[in-house]
């Protein structure tokens, strides 16, 4: 288990104090004006050796990503901006680091933005988060007044962030939709390449980062690369906020090690499985475009990128949703497609249609009014849906389904064949299907 | 994706105008954008308007048109396609936003949703008789670890049972909301686990930064102050660097007297008369001999092709 002392996010419940200089006496803002010093090339190298990855849920390395800046500029500015459109069910760590420890984002903000070139940081916050942009608002306030942020400031290098937040749109959560967004337009992905390195914001270089993998990289350079990479597995390495809700008996975020034991975890910070292990039935282990892995499959899993991989299913941003044996799985999966459904913005066919027609076909399949040849064929859309997408919401909206079906055809087939049973001559059912 | 569309014409409003304080807080949003990217504000004014009023009108998109300078169907687009801005009036003392996805329903949505339809509305963005009070399920609300939630305008009430809702709806109709403290309703601190962190109970020594700060400008000049050392200059054999041989530099005096007589000469028998370089006179010698040879030009023994390059001679 993670010791408190290894830790990046040393008030995530809010229990301290959240103010400058509560941040200051933890650590935070100190030496910042050093690893300025020490250059870009010395920071982006060190991303890179402490083996981060992006915590907004494809792993993308951290240090890589902001080696693509150009490296001079041509005369247009650069941007970081960050993304904090968190939206993903199950996806709940932002907020806590916005509302709690917004130091730790906001010093990343600055070292990011000086090893990328950038003097502007725009943090894009998803329009529910109304609090926790106050809270991240006032913070920002406080560097300012601090001499931290701004022109001439004691760091040395000139570096605003604003504050700029969506009005609940989850495919904001994509990079280039945000960028869309931000310039004040639907958010519909755009077509890569130009990649955002090149073409981001207003056409300039731009690089979009989540925010947990910005709030740690003050830390990581602070402690150096090697202690980050000596947590965890190789390729899998740091600590990571963890979000443990459904059915847990206490649901809770939580930091610890990559890697950790799925079981350990549960048990050591979120009190155990309602009803004991043996109850469970599922678990959803990133958040809820990640396929669904049988409880039984869980019992060796461990939680990181690999992990998950080996499980078939994936990581994601570690937002774990259990499921126990009263769990309607085929409902609860039904939902996640009700759910892609909705936030489809709308520009590729597939994606636009697909969404729908595999909510409508779920629905029917919840009650078990369908043909058995029909799981077949939702698996073969889901196929089509997958990967014929400009972003990743077509494969997000597909896999839940794939992994419904993998793992659970034999309860879909139960339930047809319940439904068939009840039927009567003229096809109405004597009673529900529950 | 959803269909969404502007109220009928009989609720809509004529105008739109920010209040004076919102309207100051608008020109400071503009500018938080690069000069001519003014279009960038139009959700953050779009939602301060909804703020305002309670719901966006047409005459609000219409408003943040002009004031933008952006087409009237862009801010309808934007408008229409992010799921947060209420394009029908909504209750105006509670609009109770239920996350009804995965994470909630497992904890129990489905009865905060009951909940709703037998205490406001059975229909969804429907105000009750009065206008008070209106409902809608919403998609994850970003809180799942305090599951089952509702919003209401801009505070969550987390960890909710259909009895509290119940008691939080009954605030809210009686204009008393702000009684009941936001966030989880059960004995918990934010998304720490019920009865207690399991984590950061231990003392954390603060981590300080000890890195040697690469050196700045100022210092990398002083440190390069140091006379510099000969040992890598290559070492030059021509005639002319001979040491011995006497030059203006070494030798002021006589330079001096052979500059006199050359003045003294009738001006067309030389066609250049050696001047010293005036950029050089005076300036300390620095050891050089090839350099001082270059400074005094006509005076410096000229260099025999002949003897240097043995190509000369095949030639």
């Amino acid at each position: 288990m993670l010791k408190d002392q290894d830790r990046i996010f040393t008030n995530i419940y809010g229990l301290k104090d959240k103010s400058l200089k509560g941040a200051m006496s933890r650590g935070h803002w100190d030496g910042t004006k050093q690893i300025i010093q020490k250059g870009r090339d010395w920071i982006i190298e060190e991303m890179k050796a402490s083996g981060l990855r992006g915590r907004g849920g494809a792993g993308f390395p951290t240090g890589l990503k902001w080696s693509f800046m150009p490296k001079e500029s041509d005369g247009r500015p650069h941007y970081l901006v960050i993304n904090a459109d968190e939206s993903e069910p199950g996806t709940c760590k932002d907020r806590e680091i916005m509302r709690h420890d917004p130091h730790t984002l906001i010093e990343g903000c600055v070292i990011a933005g000086f090893a990328m070139a950038a003097h502007t940081a725009y943090i894009y916050v998803r329009g529910e988060y109304m609090r926790e942009r106050e809270a991240l608002q006032a913070a920002i306030d406080e560097c300012y007044d601090a001499g931290l942020l701004g022109k001439n400031n004691k760091l040395g290098w000139d570096f605003d962030i604003y504050v700029h937040h969506g009005a609940g749109a989850y495919i904001c959560g994509e990079e280039t939709a945000l960028l869309e967004s931000l310039e004040g337009k639907k958010g519909q992905p755009r077509l890569k390449p130009p990649f955002p390195a090149n073409m981001g914001l207003y056409g300039c270089p731009t690089t979009v980062n989540n925010v947990e993998s910005i709030a740690v990289a003050p830390t990581i350079l602070r402690r150096g690369a090697g202690w980050f990479s000596s947590i965890g597995r190789p390729n899998n390495v740091g600590t990571k906020l963890f979000m443990i809700s459904g059915h847990v008996n206490k649901p809770c975020t939580v930091e610890e090690a990559m890697g950790i034991p799925f079981r350990e975890l549960i048990d050591k910070h979120a009190g155990g499985i309602r009803g004991g292990w043996d109850n469970l039935l599922a678990v959803i282990p990133g958040g809820a475009s990640c396929p669904i892995i049988r409880g039984e499959d869980m019992d060796d899993a461990i939680m990181d990128f690999d992990g998950m991989r080996d499980k078939k299913s994936s990581f994601g941003t570690a937002a774990i949703i259990v499921m126990d044996k009263s769990t309607d799985v085929i409902r609860a999966i039904a939902r996640l497609s009700a759910f892609f459904k909705h936030e489809s913005c709308g520009q590729c066919t597939p994606c636009r249609e697909g969404t729908g027609w595999m909510w409508r076909v779920m629905e029917r399949m919840v009650t078990g009014n369908a043909q058995k040849r029909e799981i077949d064929m939702l698996l073969q859309v889901s196929k089509q849906i997958e990967g014929h997408t400009i972003c990743a919401l077509g494969d997000a909206a597909a896999w839940p389904v794939q992994g419904l079906i993998r793992n659970f055809r034999p309860e879909i087939e139960a339930r047809i064949d319940r439904y068939t049973h009840n039927a009567m001559a003229h096809g109405a059912v004597m009673e529900a299907a529950e | 994706m959803s269909v969404r569309r502007l109220a009928e014409d009989s609720v809509q409003p004529t105008a739109f105008a920010f209040n004076d304080e919102n309207a100051v807080w608008a020109e400071a949003t503009i500018r938080k954008y690069p000069e001519g990217r003014q279009q960038s504000a139009v959700i953050p004014l779009l939602m301060r308007a909804q703020e305002q009023d309670g719901w966006v009108t047409r005459a609000a998109i219409e408003h943040m048109a002009q004031k933008l300078d952006m087409p009237y169907i862009r801010v309808l687009e934007v408008a229409t396609f992010y799921t947060q801005f209420q394009l029908k009036p909504v209750g105006t003392r509670a609009h109770v936003q239920v996350c009804g996805t995965t994470p909630c329903m497992l904890r129990g949505s489905d009865e905060l949703i009951r909940v709703c339809k037998s205490k406001i509305h059975p229909d969804p963005l429907h105000p009750n008789a009065e206008g008070t009070l209106s409902w809608e399920e919403v998609e994850c609300q970003g809180a799942c670890v305090n599951a089952p939630m509702v919003i209401i305008f801009k505070d969550a009430y987390e960890d909710l049972t259909p009895t509290q809702l119940e008691h939080i709806i009954d605030r809210f109709e009686a204009g008393k909301g702000h009684e009941i403290t936001p966030g989880p309703q059960i004995d918990r601190h934010f998304s720490a686990p019920v009865g207690g962190s399991t984590t950061l109970t231990e003392e954390i020594k603060p981590v300080r930064t000890n890195l040697e700060p690469k050196p700045t400008a100022e210092e990398a000049a002083a440190a390069a102050s140091v006379p510099p050392v000969e040992a890598a200059r290559p070492k030059d054999t021509a005639p002319e660097a001979d040491p011995s041989i006497k030059t203006p530099l070494t030798d002021k005096a006589g330079a001096k007297k052979q500059a006199k007589a050359a003045e003294k000469q009738p001006l067309s028998a030389t066609t250049s008369t050696p001047k010293p370089d005036r950029k050089r006179k005076g300036s300390a010698a620095e050891g050089a001999p090839a350099e001082a040879g270059e400074v005094t030009g006509e005076a410096k023994p000229k260099r025999t092709r002949k003897k240097t390059t043995p190509e000369g001679d095949a030639s």
